[in-house]
């Protein structure tokens, strides 16, 4: 996990979701313990578990008792939209901050990203 | 959200303690939370050996009361033999070789895991049969490790551990540390200089200053509520007045700041202004605020402020 860039157990729940969007982690699927997590990532295992908690807060994980935490179906559908909203924010703004710095119109923009498309 | 249970194995009242002229510690009143990793950090000199002698029981203090699991560790074996106190540069009598450390030390503890201490003695490389006089600076500190891990006391207390250990020995204390601690949870006090390489392992960091309190909190709320600001120098120095300036560096009209924000809305509201807004690390938060001048500290002397509702 990367020291630079904020709390632990938020890198640790975006890189489960991560796994889901990607596929490699499927839905029904066990994911990691909190146990193994804090091993892979040499992190607390509290803050690890503080990650996967909020997953299940979201409802992206849900818990078996005495067995682990599994991937609730839906959850790529969920974690799909959720980012699709972000998107604007997080891509889109940086985007043409950096565009408006540099004087390129929004049109040119458009058509940057036709012609990347194309490629 | 939770950080654990509240309840403190260690639960330090009003401490003072004076060496002749010389106050080491200056009124500290503290807890260290039950079965969580704290990271005591502070410059040297700044009192963090003083603090863990008291805690292990190997000083009294001029004032204020020391608890460890209810009762005072001073003189008092039942408390005792909960503690495993790791010191800094541990000397070992002229003949004992490894075993014999390893010995003495499965009698003091009752917790102790042998099967781990044989464990540990091959992850490190360490010869069983040698003398520890005979060891390198490293193996010593490791001979200090495998007692304070297979000791698996209630409250484990490592002052600067690893003095000597090379990269690769101390990645393996880490990787041992967090795999044994997760299945068996137990309270950790780490005092280390290593502040990056030990800081995901923190669940809470106590940093001290000239025998005072400077920060007493979770470590990931800290993560949270520090951020480096950077941009046109009239900006930063703006913002910077609405929130708690800890550091600051100017090249020409540019600006740098590292900053404690009171709520999470801050940092879009510095990023709307133009400002670049970066997480700052644990290791740049303690060095901003041991450089901060102890005259402006007034504003953050309020220990124990838990800033879990920053996120």
């Amino acid at each position: 996990m990367n020291e630079d860039a904020g709390p632990i157990f938020r890198q640790v729940a975006a890189e489960i979701e991560n796994a889901i969007v990607d596929g490699s982690l499927a839905e029904e699927a066990q994911a990691p313990s909190s146990n193994e997590l804090a091993a892979f990532h040499r992190i607390n295992p509290a803050t690890a578990a503080k990650g996967l908690n909020e997953l299940v807060a979201d409802g992206v994980l849900y818990k078996r008792r005495g067995v682990g935490m599994f991937v609730a179906t839906g959850a790529r559908e969920q974690l799909l939209k959720r980012r699709r909203s972000e998107f604007a924010d997080q891509y889109v703004r940086p985007l043409m901050a950096e565009a408006r710095k540099l004087g390129i119109p929004a049109r040119e923009l458009a058509a940057m990203i036709d012609e990347w498309e194309g490629r | 959200m939770t950080t654990g249970s509240t309840t403190a194995a260690v639960t330090l009242q009003d401490i003072t303690m004076r060496f002749r002229e010389h106050t080491a510690l200056d009124g500290i009143t503290t807890t260290f939370e039950k079965d969580a990793i704290t990271g005591l950090l502070g410059r040297n000199g700044a009192g963090k050996t003083t603090l863990m002698q008291l805690v292990a029981g190997h000083r009294v203090p001029t004032s204020g009361s020391v608890r460890v699991f209810g009762g005072n560790p001073y003189e008092h074996d039942v408390v005792l033999r909960d503690i495993c106190f790791i010191k800094e540069g541990q000397r070992y009598p002229d003949h004992f070789r490894v075993r014999d450390a390893l010995s003495v030390a499965s009698m003091l503890f009752p917790g102790w895991d042998a099967d781990l201490a044989a464990s540990l003695l091959r992850d490190f490389d360490l010869p069983a049969k040698r003398t520890i006089k005979k060891l390198s600076r490293g193996m010593t500190s490791a001979v200090g490790i495998v007692i304070g891990l297979a000791s698996r006391a209630p409250l484990t207390v490592f002052d600067e551990p690893y003095l000597g250990l090379d990269a690769v020995a101390r990645q393996l204390f880490y990787d041992r540390l967090i795999a044994d601690y997760a299945e068996n949870p137990r309270t950790v006090v780490l005092s280390t200089h290593l502040i990056e390489e030990i800081a995901p392992l923190l669940e809470r960091v106590l940093l001290i200053d000239r025998g005072r309190v400077l920060l007493d909190a979770d470590s990931e709320s800290l993560r949270d509520s520090a951020v480096t600001v950077s941009g046109p120098r009239d900006k930063v120095l703006e913002f910077a007045r609405q929130h708690e300036l800890l550091h600051t560096e100017a090249l020409g009209g540019h600006a740098r700041a590292v900053v404690r924000i009171r709520e999470a809305a801050a940092r879009r509201a510095a990023a709307g202004s133009g400002l670049a807004v970066e997480p700052t690390p644990l290791q740049q938060l303690v060095v901003a605020m041991s450089l901060q001048d102890p005259a402006d500290r007034a504003l953050h002397l309020a220990p124990s402020t838990d800033l879990e509702e920053v996120s």
